[in-house]
């Protein structure tokens, strides 16, 4: 069966792209889209201009040198890039490797579900929609939480924080967080 | 083998998508993570959120020429991040810290032993070694204490810990932990607290030291 992924987010085309053939135009676009992004959000979180723009290079270089480990299944474009940034923000800052868990090897020849990797964009837009509509001051701790500038001790505390709802699968979780979401707005 | 039935809490999940837990519990979190599939997706569930976050990051223009500068370096050689792998009981993120080299077992008394895998200010992390019917060593004292269990099993005063099972305790937990009998317990073991000198004697000797 010939599978097509133009159904996909502009994004994972591009990584898949970048991924499977290697397209440098791809990765341009890609280097576009979220290299202003990565730099507002490495500078939020207390790098200078100049450190930005090395973490910048180094997560793109990343994106480009570790891209077979890029699974849509299991992870948006921006949830990838985000996790590397995060690694590569703790070498350079704090100069320690944070440990990974081990990469899922998949078998050789598995075929692409579209219908998995569209779900889970699916579910990630209604998340993106509740977090949108939260009030100021909980945005405000939740991106503190995930630019690393809360402690784990600052997190287990904050009842503001919808993350005793994340669920066994991905996509429940990530249902149940809107949920959440949706009931902290009132 | 019975199914994974203590797991990292949430807190500590988007603690560490987040990068700010301490490397010592870093390494139990990713170990935990390496065996237990739950916590892989709830993990994945808290990076979808830090994603999202990026996307709606407030742009900040870049130097003209990092793109060309990026570009002209896709080719280049480069050497690669060494991937250490599980070995035996020992998941990858284990092995990374012992830098892919086989525990180096030290006697702690009554077939105890343990293997400093690192330790420092903010604090430590090791491998315990527990005979059958022995009290697993307190690692904590004060502060935060995580073990996961990589072979055999104990018990305390809240539950059975088996493979793959992680155990979060604080100052507040008043409990001892013993090896069940069978194999030998494993376990990896995290303490954000600074060492201190009597803090990794077994807990049974330690009336005897009036610790
Ligand atoms: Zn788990």
């Amino acid at each position: 069966m010939v599978q097509t992924d133009t159904e996909y987010s502009q994004q994972t085309q591009w990584m898949i792209a970048v991924r499977d053939r290697r397209d440098r135009n791809a990765f341009a676009a890609l280097f576009d889209h979220f290299a202003p992004r990565l730099k507002g959000f490495v500078m939020r979180s207390g790098a200078s201009d100049h450190q930005a723009e090395e973490i910048v290079q180094d997560v793109m270089l990343a994106v480009w040198r570790k891209a077979a480990s890029f699974d849509p299944h299991r992870a948006q474009v921006s949830a990838w890039i985000y996790q590397i940034a995060r690694n590569r923000h703790i070498d350079i800052v704090r100069k320690e490797n944070r440990p990974m868990p081990e990469e899922l090897r998949e078998d050789p020849g598995t075929e692409a579900d579209a219908s998995q990797i569209m779900g889970l964009e699916q579910e990630t837009r209604h998340l993106k929609s509740a977090l949108d509509k939260l009030r100021p001051e909980q945005r405000e701790i939740i991106e503190k939480a995930y630019l690393g500038e809360l402690t784990h001790q600052e997190i287990s505390t904050q009842t503001g924080l919808p993350l005793g709802t994340i669920k066994s699968r991905i996509r429940l979780g990530l249902e149940r967080l809107r949920h959440e979401l949706k009931d902290l707005k009132s | 083998m019975s199914a994974i039935g203590h797991h990292v809490p949430e807190s500590m999940l988007a603690a560490y998508a987040a990068g700010s837990l301490p490397n010592a519990f870093a390494v139990v979190v990713a170990s935990h993570v390496s065996l237990c599939g739950q916590c892989r997706v709830a993990l994945e569930a808290h990076q979808n959120v830090g994603g999202l976050l990026l996307e709606d990051a407030k742009t900040v223009s870049v130097s003209s020429r990092l793109k060309a500068d990026i570009l002209s370096q896709l080719d280049a050689p480069y050497r690669p991040e060494p991937v250490y792998d599980r070995s035996g009981i020992y998941p990858g993120p284990v092995m990374e810290t012992l830098k892919g080299r086989k525990p180096r077992w030290k006697n702690l008394g009554r077939g105890v032993r343990q293997d400093i895998l690192s330790e420092g200010k903010k604090g430590s992390v090791r491998l315990l070694y527990i005979p059958p019917g022995q009290a697993v060593p307190d690692h904590g004292h004060n502060g935060l204490e995580l073990t996961l269990v990589l072979q055999g099993s104990f018990s305390d005063e809240t539950g059975r810990f088996g493979v793959g099972d992680l155990e979060v305790a604080d100052e507040e937990l008043d409990h001892t932990p013993v090896a069940d009998d069978g194999d030998a317990c494993i376990c990896l073991a995290a303490t954000d607290a600074p060492l201190r000198f009597h803090a990794f004697m077994p807990r049974l000797l330690q009336p005897l030291f009036r610790i």
